[in-house]
């Protein structure tokens, strides 16, 4: 048996499964990418500009397809519903007759926005200048500008930190790691469009844990004057001229604070995706208390699930990064490949 | 803003109501401060509606203002409340309905905490046992009155003689809501709509023809929050929560204010009289105060009960306004009579408010 002659299926077609599917193909497997929507890329497709060096999120995407070869099917709006093992694996699609055997199984099905709305005091879906970061990113995506609903130009933005992260009241205890970065990121970018704006971020720590972020938030606070305090938002309102009064404690200045905005910028957290809830039940995959899929070990095996054959790659396990995702993927293809090694031999 | 967004959010907080057989338990307060709602809530409910509600003098306060106020022990309370659960059970009742916001959320904090730790709700039949010899079972269903309401607001439009109408001009009355911090802030699955948006109040209001009005600081507590008022040098911190949500709703130009906490009225009401004393300052139109009412007050006059019969002419900001705005019938002569035509006599004019 050659790795030519035996298959993986990668589910999920993010940057984590279509980096790892790049590295697989390329060592010679075959591989199918299972996508349940109807184009590949992730998150990344609805992203502009990346931290903490502003590269061009369709760049990224971009070479990490450009890995890919002949060997890789991709397969858009797939949705897997049965799996079975027999030595191998028999993958079921929704809808489709076509079945898909494979030697192993790369699990990559990625993460979902935490669902602003269950933020009620917040009033997203309510107020109507109160959006998600990741609404803001399809804003800069697209070029639109970024004006009130009565067409008027915005002159004072509010960045909230943690929704949807490290709040109990919210059933979410972890921290999303990434969105502190992402607030410093975007409001960069809103200076860079808009100089006059006032931009306040609203945080309760910041973790600039990753090479360079922490010199972006200094660039933020030294050449963008973007104002950072230290408090986080108990709750905000609808001014009659639809203006947002936020109401938020400055706890180093240790004094409550109102201030009115034009526009509230909530950084959503990251939470296991519904597919990958799905998929780790579907196939006894152990799942943590916050519902990401659960590692072997998580720190010599964190690529490894508890099923033999089947692989964990990305943020189906935790929040990560491009470059952490990335780099998880290649650890993951190398697994499988000395795993399918050892079958051969 | 997006009302859409909000009923996506009181589509998740519904509760059960149960649909008759009521005991009902009376507020401490609430009998002096507006002395005609609790004889609306059960006219209406016997009356109009046709239900069997229980309605004793054996029980007792439930403890909750001393409880919140730190002097009375949590386990003392518990075997009060017991009590109260042991007379439904002799009385042969089900579903107890408290008239007080603060009672409702003690109750459902005392539940709640048996449910969690039985082993103290063990001690605490122990205590009741020992102290009275009684015994209960604990409630089927646990609502505030103004959850009856809210439940019956339907048929209460229907058997309706005026709406919340503005008879000259045909818009609908503006009325802004006020809901005790104790109906769901502490437990937003036991409230009609939850702790954010509630939904008990503003679903009479639509549901009797008027228009609900959303403002910055309506989620503020009114000032009766225990600590506030019971300790006199705190009062001002009491007036100051007020006069914030007076000047928050003031450019809505709300016509009235709804509530459903025996405080929450007592101090929107009388807090205007005491600025507009202090500053000279009124919030509603043509300098009159901006009349707070409770549920049943309200009910009662979509029904048309006469409104001194509800006790409106124990406010201080006077009703008036609005009953000719809504054409509702009343006799000026006999605002300050009693029964049997007795003169109960008349409070003194504020100097600069108009409370009529």
């Amino acid at each position: 048996m050659t790795r030519e002659s035996q298959t993986i299926a990668v589910i999920g077609g993010g940057p984590a499964g279509l980096e790892a599917s790049a590295k697989l193909t390329g060592l010679g497997y075959n591989v199918f990418i299972l996508e349940k929507n109807t184009e590949v890329g992730g998150h990344l497709l609805d992203w502009d500009r990346l931290f903490p060096d502003q590269q061009n999120a369709s760049e990224v995407l971009d070479a990490i397809k450009a890995g890919l070869n002949e060997n890789t099917q991709i397969l858009t709006g797939a949705e897997v519903v049965e799996i079975s093992e027999n030595h191998r694996f028999d993958i079921k699609l929704a809808g489709s007759p076509q079945k898909i055997t494979a030697d192993a199984i790369l699990v990559a099905t990625g993460f979902d926005v935490f669902d602003a709305r269950k933020k009620e005091e917040y009033g997203y879906g309510i107020y109507d200048h109160v959006i998600t970061s990741a609404e803001l990113e399809t804003y800069f995506k697209n070029k639109k500008e970024i004006l009130k609903r009565n067409g008027s130009p915005v002159k004072r933005i509010a960045f909230i930190h943690c929704v949807g992260s490290r709040d109990e009241k919210a059933g979410v205890r972890h921290c999303s790691r990434v969105c502190c970065v992402t607030a410093v990121k975007q409001a960069i970018e809103v200076k860079e469009l808009y100089p006059d704006v006032e931009v306040y971020l609203f945080y309760m720590d910041l973790r600039m844990f990753g090479l360079g972020y922490e010199e972006l938030y200094k660039e933020a606070q030294e050449i963008y004057n973007i104002r950072f305090i230290r408090g986080r938002l108990s709750e905000s309102f609808e001014n009659q001229d639809g203006t947002i009064m936020v109401k938020v404690e400055d706890t180093l200045a240790g004094k409550p604070m109102r201030i009115n905005v034009d526009l509230m910028v909530l950084m959503v957290g990251i939470l296991a995706s519904s597919g990958t809830s799905e998929m780790g039940s579907k196939m006894g995959i152990g799942i943590n208390s916050n519902g990401f899929l659960k590692p072997v070990n998580s720190h010599f095996s964190s690529q490894i699930s508890n099923r033999a054959g089947v692989f964990l790659a990305g943020t189906c396990k935790s929040p990560k990064n491009i470059e952490e995702t990335l780099s998880d993927a290649r650890a993951a293809a190398v697994l499988i490949d000395n795993y399918l090694k050892a079958k051969i031999t | 803003m997006n009302v859409e967004g909000k009923k996506l959010i009181w589509q998740d907080y519904q509760k059960e109501i149960a649909d008759n057989n009521y005991y009902y338990v009376r507020s401490c307060v609430r009998q002096t401060f507006f002395p005609g709602s609790e004889t609306a809530f059960l006219r209406i409910l016997k009356t109009e509606l046709n239900k069997d509600v229980c309605d004793q003098s054996i029980h007792t306060s439930c403890t909750g203002i001393g409880y919140h106020s730190d002097v009375v022990p949590i386990e003392t309370t518990m075997t009060v409340v017991a009590r109260q659960f042991a007379l439904m059970t002799e009385a042969g009742y089900k579903n107890f309905v408290p008239s007080c916001i603060t009672s409702f959320g003690l109750y459902t904090e005392v539940l709640e905490t048996w449910h969690h730790f039985p082993e103290l709700e063990a001690r605490i039949r122990e205590n009741l046992r020992k102290a009275t010899g009684r015994e209960f079972e604990k409630p089927d269903n646990l609502a505030h009155a103004s959850d009856v309401i809210f439940k019956f607001r339907k048929e209460i439009a229907a058997k309706s003689k005026y709406r919340l109408i503005n008879k000259n001009t045909g818009e609908p009355i503006k009325v802004v809501d006020h809901i005790g911090c104790h109906y769901s802030k502490m437990f937003p699955g036991k409230g009609i709509g939850g702790a954010e948006y509630p939904y008990v109040l503003a679903g009479m209001i639509e549901e009797w023809g008027g228009e609900v009005i959303d403002y910055p600081e309506r989620r503020h507590c009114c000032g009766f929050g225990f600590r506030q008022y019971l300790v006199k040098q705190n009062r001002g911190y009491s007036l100051a929560c007020s006069r914030k949500k007076f000047e928050s709703m003031e450019p809505y130009e709300p016509e009235l204010i709804l509530t459903n906490c025996p405080g929450c009225p007592m101090f929107l009401d009388r807090w205007q009289y005491a600025i507009n004393e202090m500053e000279g300052k009124s919030y509603g139109k043509n300098g009159q105060g901006i009349p707070v009412m409770t549920y049943e007050e309200l009910a009662g006059l979509m029904l048309g009960y006469d409104p001194w019969d509800l006790g409106l002419q124990v406010h201080q900001v006077g009703c008036e306004s609005l009953l000719d705005k809504i054409g509702i019938e009343y006799d000026p002569d006999k605002k300050y009579k009693g029964l049997e035509d007795k003169e109960l006599g008349k409070p003194k004019t504020p100097s600069n408010i108009l409370f009529v």
